[in-house]
């Protein structure tokens, strides 16, 4: 009655790790809809026993077609579509996404508004990180861990919607600077959340990063080394974990990162609980990188002064008619680029998001190209699962912490 | 000893009426419902509790607001069962029993169908045998127990053990890949996990074999800790053991291979919906309330208060209510337990079960037998 469908299996002459075990394998399919494949992936796995002889990450289920709806939207318009890129850390996308238009049109944002960002991406990174840390310690079987983490995450969720009104997909920032300035004591409430977040990182460390059985369930699976890792391409938290010293903030550095004093943490196996100190770690460095901002936030506009890229002030639209004009021009035809192309990489949370614009000027790129993270690291997933169990699977795709919206944008 | 068995009673003794006999049968068979309703209500109160403990443990409230109409209205009381989830657990219930009952067409019927009954049956079965507490008769002792068996540590086992065969049906008759995983670990985990259990009851019943002459009687083991020492002070490593191998044989977290919802999706019960996912339900947290009255007779001195106390005889039936009591708060308690386990920790992975088992837990129950075996002798 059992019908199940059988193979040879792969592995057998290689005389690997199934001494006498060698035999027929089963094929399971895993996803596109299960409890912890993060999203839509599909993993056609075959087993031998309880060990993955053969992975084949399935990916796609979620495309939209992003970079040809790009091409007929002006480039604010397609900020809340970068939204749904990484819908975890909407915040870094929308900024990635306007750093590369504004290279392309060679602006220099204002001092505040760089502030801005900085502390936006890096509340975006901690609540991203959070939502991987509270999958991965799910994956791990700890439901309590997750709630843990998914309280924290609430507190920045909270501070989002007072800046811009929407929880997870943010869409704030504009071409030239941002939707709005902070609202009257923002940074107040951002302190508040810092103060109370230290102390909850503690207790988070203390229920999981030290708990046995979770260090017995991740130490020495899932292993990337340093060169495979560079191999694969790699970016982010996960070529960190692999114990390579690259951060994007570091080496390339935009918003005025060179003027933060962070530390970047580096694993030294390689393995899933490598990534999990790295990303527990990368936390405390935002945290320390946002109170820097807060602490010499300069005054001053958060927009240019360019009417070509910004929408005027709306006081002055109501009263004036070139403001109106200029009002008028930017929201219909968008903001005015030249013609010629750019590439920008971000240090996002998930690793490093790049965006390439062809413009042949106006406010409508002509291609856009989006260098997702996640995409680059699913690619790995067929080298390194081969050999685990079948309850590592889990383990090992919390611990790569992947968001689908951007892998198949 | 005729009365653990009314019927032999009746035919063997010709000069005791029929009616007797009958009358011994209907009075088992109500006992009987008795322990079915009682185990029952403590799985529907463990659901709850687990809900409400979690929440807590997780910063949340849980249940407070499933609400039946007209009890809802009555001031206090309806506030009272509201905010506590108490309507929850009635809602969930109606939620099992009026649900669309799909069989799939792919599954073995006979077998799909039986599963969760097997899955249920046993724990109510160990239900029957353990005593909640004891009437002082003028004749001496008489255990509360629906069965009072010479071998009921034995039987208790036995009956236990065929707990794994529920899902083992389940997830063989499912046709389908993650039952079967789920299936194949769960029969594996068991099967090493009683081996364990067994070795530690062993060892509680050399233990007791002087004192009482039924070492194999969960009476008896439970009333030689009466005014004495509990067992889980004098055998403290066999305690520990025989939990963490309850916690394997639960299914509970750390240990719950079979179901473990992040990878097998659901394990052995994947494929079932509706009343007989009740059904499975409400076996696994009998199960917990078995397993916790077990572990509560077996070391925690059953009905006993304190250790080295015990309820006095002459209070007559006074005594006997604080016995049922007693067990009751720590039945309860060890529930708290493994609730409060299956929210603090990961989950182990299959091989790691099985390592712990057979390197770890077997070696040490078996060294820990040894000892209490010379212990015993040189005593």
């Amino acid at each position: 009655m059992q019908n199940f469908q059988t193979n040879t299996n792969p592995m057998a002459d290689k005389g690997g790790y199934s001494q006498g075990q060698i035999g027929e394998t089963i094929t399971l399919n895993i996803g596109p809809s299960h409890p912890s494949t993060h999203g839509v992936l599909r993993l056609k796995t075959e087993f031998d026993g309880d060990l993955i002889t053969r992975v084949e990450p399935v990916v796609g289920y979620l495309h939209r077609g992003q970079e040809k709806i790009a091409e007929n939207l002006t480039y604010n318009q397609f900020v809340p579509f970068t939204d749904r890129l990484d819908y975890l850390a909407s915040m870094c996308n929308n900024i990635a996404f306007v750093q590369c238009a504004e290279k392309l049109a060679d602006i220099d944002a204002t001092p505040r508004c760089k502030a801005v960002r900085v502390i936006c991406c890096e509340l975006s990174r901690i609540a991203s990180h959070l939502v991987g840390l509270a999958a991965y310690a799910m994956d791990a079987g700890s439901t309590t861990g997750f709630m843990y983490c998914f309280t924290q995450r609430e507190k920045i969720l909270t501070l989002f919607e007072a800046l811009t009104g929407a929880r997870m997909t943010a869409s704030f920032a504009r071409v030239g600077g941002m939707a709005r300035d902070l609202p009257d004591g923002w940074l107040g409430s951002v302190n508040v959340f810092l103060n109370q977040f230290a102390p909850a990182l503690e207790e988070i460390d203390k229920f999981i990063t030290r708990n046995r059985i979770f260090i017995e369930r991740t130490e020495g699976i899932g292993v990337v080394t340093a060169q495979q890792a560079m191999q694969y391409g790699f970016t982010g938290p996960n070529l960190r974990g692999s114990g390579i010293d690259t951060d994007l903030r570091k080496t390339n550095p935009y918003l005025g990162y060179e003027n933060y004093d962070f530390d970047v943490p580096i694993g030294t196996h390689g393995d899933a609980y490598d990534r999990w100190l790295v990303r527990m770690e990368e936390m405390r460095q935002s945290s320390r990188i946002v109170r820097q901002a807060m602490e010499k936030m300069p005054d001053g506009p958060i927009n240019i002064d360019d009417p070509k890229i910004v929408m005027p002030r709306k006081d002055k639209v109501l009263t004036s008619m070139e403001e109106l004009i200029h009002n008028f021009t930017v929201a219909t035809q968008g903001p005015d680029i030249p013609k010629g192309e750019a590439y920008f990489e971000a240090d996002n949370p998930k690793g490093a998001l790049g965006f390439y614009i062809m413009s042949m000027g106006g406010g409508v790129p002509y291609r856009v190209k989006i260098r997702a993270p996640s995409f680059v690291t699913l690619s790995a997933l067929q080298h390194i699962l081969p050999g685990h169990h079948n309850s590592d699977i889990t383990v090992v795709l919390g611990s790569l912490d992947f968001v689908l919206g951007e892998c198949d944008r | 000893m005729y009365s653990n068995n009314p019927i032999l009673f009746a035919a063997a003794d010709a000069a005791v009426p029929l009616w007797d006999g009958v009358l011994d049968v209907i009075l088992m068979i109500v006992f009987s419902l008795i322990a079915i309703v009682v185990v029952m209500t403590f799985a529907g109160l463990s659901v709850v509790a687990e809900r409400k403990v979690c929440a807590f443990m997780q910063g949340r409230y849980g249940p407070n607001r499933t609400a039946i109409p007209w009890i809802a209205a009555i001031p206090g009381v309806g506030t009272v069962l509201r905010s506590f989830g108490l309507m929850q657990l009635v809602a969930d219930a109606l939620k099992f029993l009026l649900k669309e009952d799909p069989l799939p067409n792919h599954v073995n019927k006979p077998w799909y169908l039986a599963a969760p009954a097997i899955a249920l049956t046993p724990v109510l079965t160990v239900a029957c045998l353990i005593p909640c507490g004891v009437i002082y008769a003028d004749s001496g002792k008489i255990p509360m127990s629906v069965a009072d068996v010479d071998l009921s540590l034995i039987l208790a086992l036995a009956i236990g053990s065929l707990g794994a065969y529920g899902a083992v049906i389940a997830g063989w008759s499912s046709n389908s890949k993650y039952p079967y995983f789920g299936g194949v670990r769960a029969s594996a985990q068991m099967i090493s996990y009683e081996l364990t259990m067994g070795i530690c009851a062993l060892t509680v019943a050399i233990w007791v074999a002087p004192v009482t002459g039924k070492p194999f009687s969960l009476f008896a083991i439970a009333d030689s800790q009466s005014g004495a020492m509990w067992l889980c002070i004098t055998q403290p490593l066999t305690a520990f053991l025989f939990l963490v191998a309850l916690f394997a044989e639960t299914n509970r977290l750390p240990f719950d291979m079979a179901e473990s919802e992040t990878d097998l999706v659901s394990g052995f019960h994947t494929e079932y919906g509706s009343f007989k996912f009740g059904l499975f339900f409400v076996g696994e947290y009998g199960h917990v309330a078995v397993a916790s009255a077990l572990f509560a007779t077996l070391f925690l001195g059953g009905w006993n208060p304190l250790p080295g106390l015990s309820w006095p005889a002459d209070w007559g039936w006074v005594s006997s209510v604080l016995c049922v009591l007693t067990f009751l708060v720590k039945v309860a308690a060890m529930i708290f337990f493994f609730i409060w386990m299956r929210w603090s920790v990961p989950r182990f992975r299959y091989d790691q079960v099985m390592r712990l088992g057979w390197q770890c837990l077997v070696p040490l129950a078996l060294a820990n037998f040894v000892f209490y075996i010379i212990l015993r002798a040189a005593m």
